[in-house]
């Protein structure tokens, strides 16, 4: 067991445990708290991938900025222990059925298409990281209808934000 | 120094992907509804990273700079809506708030 190997496995058993914490907390703010520790170890692992800036990213808008968001309403809205209603038992078994039948139809896929056998063999991985120089280029670059589209996207956002939560006269 | 197998990434997203799922139908508080959808885009945004380092090309890494900035703002606008759902009804229990419902 060389590091890297190391590290990816304690991570990714960091990020299965608080993806579990996230399902089996009944308070709504433990569900909050173990998704950063999900959010925190991914970045982690865009780090092993060598994907920095990325990383960087994951840090300051989801876990900083996202998730304080979140932290913050359910602060404001006092949301205490969740109700268990049993209004849909249908809806308990569906979800579980579903979640086993996706996780086994990847697995699936990754055994036996062909491109699934190309990744299973590693194809293309290398341990260079992508100097955050290279993707500025090509986000200003190839990407720069998209990139300004995005700045109305969350102009939009914060204006509809503000009118569903002002306080009506 | 040997390198971790892409497919170890993509397996550990779909694990992610598959409990943000299960999370989503089981969960029923609108706040954790809106969490496991949280985690669902985490996960595809593992794999985008996985696959961009797979194939050496940087696209992918530009996908999910753009998936963090429209998951900041669905986050903006849903937890305005969450907000005022619950002023209207004062309940975050989804299986309470069923004016739409038939």
């Amino acid at each position: 067991m060389t590091l890297p190997f190391v590290v990816f496995f304690v991570c990714a058993l960091l990020a299965v445990l608080g993806a579990l914490t996230l399902i089996l907390a009944r308070e709504p703010i433990h569900s909050a708290l173990s998704l950063i520790l999900v959010m925190v170890s991914l970045a982690v692992l865009y780090l092993l991938l060598g994907a920095e800036f990325i990383a960087a990213v994951q840090i300051i808008v989801y876990a900083g900025a996202i998730m304080v968001l979140f932290v913050f309403v359910i602060m404001l809205l006092n949301a205490g222990v969740e109700e268990r209603t049993d209004y849909s038992q249908l809806a308990k078994y569906a979800g579980l059925a579903l979640g086993i039948f996706l996780l086994l139809a990847l697995a699936h896929w990754m055994a036996h298409s062909l491109i699934g056998q190309q990744i299973a063999n590693g194809v293309g991985a290398s341990n260079a990281s992508v100097s955050t120089r290279e993707l500025s280029a090509q986000l200003f670059q190839k990407y720069l209808f998209p990139f300004e589209a995005t700045s109305i996207l969350i102009l939009i956002a914060i204006l509809g934000a503000l009118v569903l939560a002002k306080k009506d006269e | 120094m040997s390198i971790v197998p892409i497919s170890y990434y993509l397996v550990l997203s779909a694990i992610l992907f598959g409990l943000g799922i299960i999370a989503f139908v089981f969960k029923r508080n609108i706040i954790t509804i809106f969490m496991a959808i949280e985690l669902m885009l985490n996960a595809v945004n593992l794999a985008f990273v996985a696959f961009a380092r797979a194939h050496n090309q940087l696209d992918g890494l530009v996908f999910v700079f753009f998936v963090i900035v429209v998951a900041a703002s669905e986050a903006a606008v849903g937890l305005a809506i969450v907000i005022t759902v619950y002023q209207n009804r004062q309940t975050l229990n989804i299986d309470r708030i069923n004016l739409l419902k038939f």
